[in-house]
């Protein structure tokens, strides 16, 4: 069980991947100090949104905070948005479990941000004014590209929303004993009031405050853990194998990724899909100008790569310090509570008690809060900018009416986000994040990628392109033994390999090159033609949408 | 951006030698990072062993390390990227705009 969850979890980690067995635990009983924390949290959040609310006026203002956040800050929203349940629960659990492996998966979604860095970040913030979209239709038509990238953006965020809905209800339901159709609720009600009222300033503060605390809480746990071993990682790591079943097996990797393919394909969609994912690409539109977006990358990393090596301590850490004859407390029939993914919450307790246990509780609430509420409105945008101002009313929309339809757009999603997180109650969320991961490598990262640096892409191969990688991620997947086999049931698996980056995204390019060279149209040779003031324009940056001062 | 401009811009050879060496710079640190990760991989998928090596008599392995290392490489690039973008590629930048102000 477990190492099919972890082995499905590959592509979820970054985000969030609570795991499905989770669903068979009961609830826990009430955390008094947990639920005190949680509603400062709340408290001070929704302060937040209503300085946001104020500050929020025109469209700019809704979409990204009006370009006005440094990049210090917006290094600490990303890191935000990766610092997700799933990297702090997921890999500490891992490690807790199996050792080494859990650093191989920081190790993938880390490195990823590098190359974001060298080959995209100013490149989208001088090219781009709302969302990615925005680049990619630069010099080709604004109809089938919007469309396009709408569909991208949205299949993506909807996966994602639902395995983050998911996720949240079980970690909710475990950790505040709420009943789990409550807590879906709960976080669906709480996003739409950050996201209508406050917008990106208001989801950006959140994500920042969290990113803090987090950051906050690890260090300690960590410091704690080591200060027990006099700042020695040898002397934790020699106690963990003394203790652990697997002993020095946990010093190496493990049988986790085994078959090439798999293991460059996995590669490939951690790597790519980052650079795809709509609510990242939008982070990059909230700062002035390409200098404060490429510093925002090297703070993102630093706080990542700083977190992950933290994680791995505390792994180590939940090892020694959860099998122990005074943490038998926390094992019910020889098996943690909760499952490996509540390791770190069960190490807060031996290490700072209730009142820490309920602060991490809270963190890893609010976690999951501010990652959905810049789902959502990436989604949103998605629907408001690109379909209704541009498609739709061909750009003549006044703002007022865009972030109307905006914020309509944010109720509609997030109340079928609650709708969809019910009825997926007992899908597996790494299959769903999984592929939303898959899409975003294969539909969004070509197009952008190329219109980027390809002077010969045509609106024709961008559009067929774009379509053929989505539907190739989506019916690999389909096809793959994750979907065929474990959840369809059928003997074996029509596509042998779990992960179909590799391939759909090399359709993906391969289509999208082919159909733009056999494009001899008239429309396709001025757009060849404007490449030139594009790529002037995304090397200096002159012309680029700066940032509104307040 | 009007065609004098972008005519102006890229005929400007402080332009042609701000694009080629930015992409050169980024080319290359963006080969090492895939290199670096891509080795790592393939050693987990073909020589696990090689990871078990232990350092010492102890129960360290280099894989702790590795992993580590690889982390800390990568933001060191990303530092190294920042330094030169932010400094000499930006100065480069503010003096074709400068070259073009006429025309902004």
């Amino acid at each position: 069980m477990l190492k099919v969850i972890t082995l499905l979890s590959l592509l979820a980690l970054g985000l969030f991947a609570a795991g499905d067995d989770l669903g068979d635990m009961g609830k826990r009983d009430l955390n008094v100090s947990a639920i005190i924390m949680f509603f400062i949290f709340i408290a001070g959040t929704l302060g937040i949104t209503k300085w946001a609310a104020s500050k929020t006026k025109s469209a700019s203002d809704f979409y990204t905070a009006g370009g006005g956040i440094s990049g210090f800050q917006n290094g600490m929203a990303i890191a935000g948005d990766y610092m997700s349940a799933a990297s702090f629960l997921g890999i500490s659990g891992m490690i807790y479990l199996n050792g080494f492996d859990g650093l191989v998966y920081a190790v993938g979604f880390l490195v990823g941000w590098p190359v974001i860095l060298f080959l995209m970040a100013e490149k989208l913030r001088n090219l781009g004014k709302f969302t990615f979209t925005d680049i990619a239709a630069y010099r080709l038509s604004q109809k089938e590209i919007r469309i396009l990238a709408a569909f991208g953006s949205l299949s993506v965020v909807t996966l994602y929303l639902i395995a983050q809905m998911v996720g949240a209800g079980k970690l909710i339901q475990i950790l505040f004993g709420m009943d789990y159709e409550y807590a879906v609720i709960l976080v669906g009600i709480m996003m739409i009031v950050y996201v209508t009222f406050g917008g990106m300033l208001a989801t950006t503060w959140v994500q920042i405050i969290k990113a803090v605390l987090l950051l906050s809480g690890v260090t300690f746990m960590g410091f704690m853990v080591m200060s027990h071993y006099g700042f020695s990682f040898t002397s934790l790591a020699t106690q963990a194998v003394e203790i652990h079943d697997k002993g020095q097996a946990i010093m190496a990797p493990g049988g986790f990724i085994s078959d090439p393919i798999s293991a460059i394909s996995l590669g490939l969609a951690l790597m790519l899909g980052t650079a795809g994912l709509p609510h990242i690409l939008m982070r990059f539109f909230t700062v002035g100008n390409a200098k404060e977006a490429r510093k925002s990358v090297v703070y993102a990393t630093g706080f990542i790569g700083y977190f992950y090596l933290i994680i791995a301590v505390i792994g180590l850490g939940a090892i020694v310090f959860l099998n122990t004859p005074e943490g038998a407390a926390y094992f019910q029939d020889g098996k943690l509570i909760g499952g490996g993914n509540m390791a770190a919450i069960h190490l807060s307790h031996v290490i700072g008690g209730d009142i820490f246990l309920g602060f991490i509780s809270a963190v890893a609430f609010a976690t999951i809060l501010a990652v959905v509420s810049g789902l959502t409105l990436a989604g949103a945008s998605a629907i408001s900018h690109d379909i209704y101002a541009i498609v739709v009313k061909k750009g003549l929309a006044s703002e007022a009416d865009e972030i109307k339809v905006s914020k309509r757009s944010v109720i509609i999603i997030g109340i079928v986000g609650v709708i969809l997180g019910i009825a997926f109650e007992n899908q597996n969320i790494a299959f769903m994040v999984g592929l939303a991961f898959a899409i975003a490598a294969s539909a969004n990262f070509p197009i952008l990628f190329l219109s980027i640096y390809w002077s010969k892409l045509t609106t024709r191969g961008t559009f067929i392109g774009g379509f053929v990688g989505l539907i190739t991620a989506v019916v690999l997947v389909i096809l793959s033994p994750t979907v065929w086999v474990e959840i369809l049931g059928n003997e074996s698996a029509i596509f042998p390999y779990k992960h179909p980056a590799l391939f759909s995204v090399s359709a993906a390019f391969i289509a999208i090159w082919f159909f733009s060279i056999t494009d001899k149209s008239q429309r396709a040779a001025q757009e060849i033609e404007s490449f030139e003031a594009q790529s002037v324009r995304a090397q200096t940056g002159i012309g680029a949408d700066g940032a509104v001062d307040h | 951006m009007n065609n004098e401009l972008v005519q102006r811009i890229k005929s400007n050879p402080k332009y042609q030698e701000l694009v080629s060496k930015r992409n050169a710079f980024s080319l290359k640190l963006s080969i090492f990072v895939l290199a670096m990760f891509y080795s790592f991989v393939l050693v987990i998928a073909f020589n696990k062993e090689l990871l078990a090596i232990k350092l010492g008599e102890g129960v360290m392995t280099v894989a702790f390390p590795v992993g580590a290392g690889i982390i800390l490489i990568s933001f060191l690039t990303t530092l190294i990227y920042v330094r030169r973008a932010n400094g000499e590629f930006e100065e480069l930048t503010n003096s074709i705009k400068d070259d073009v102000k006429d025309l902004l």
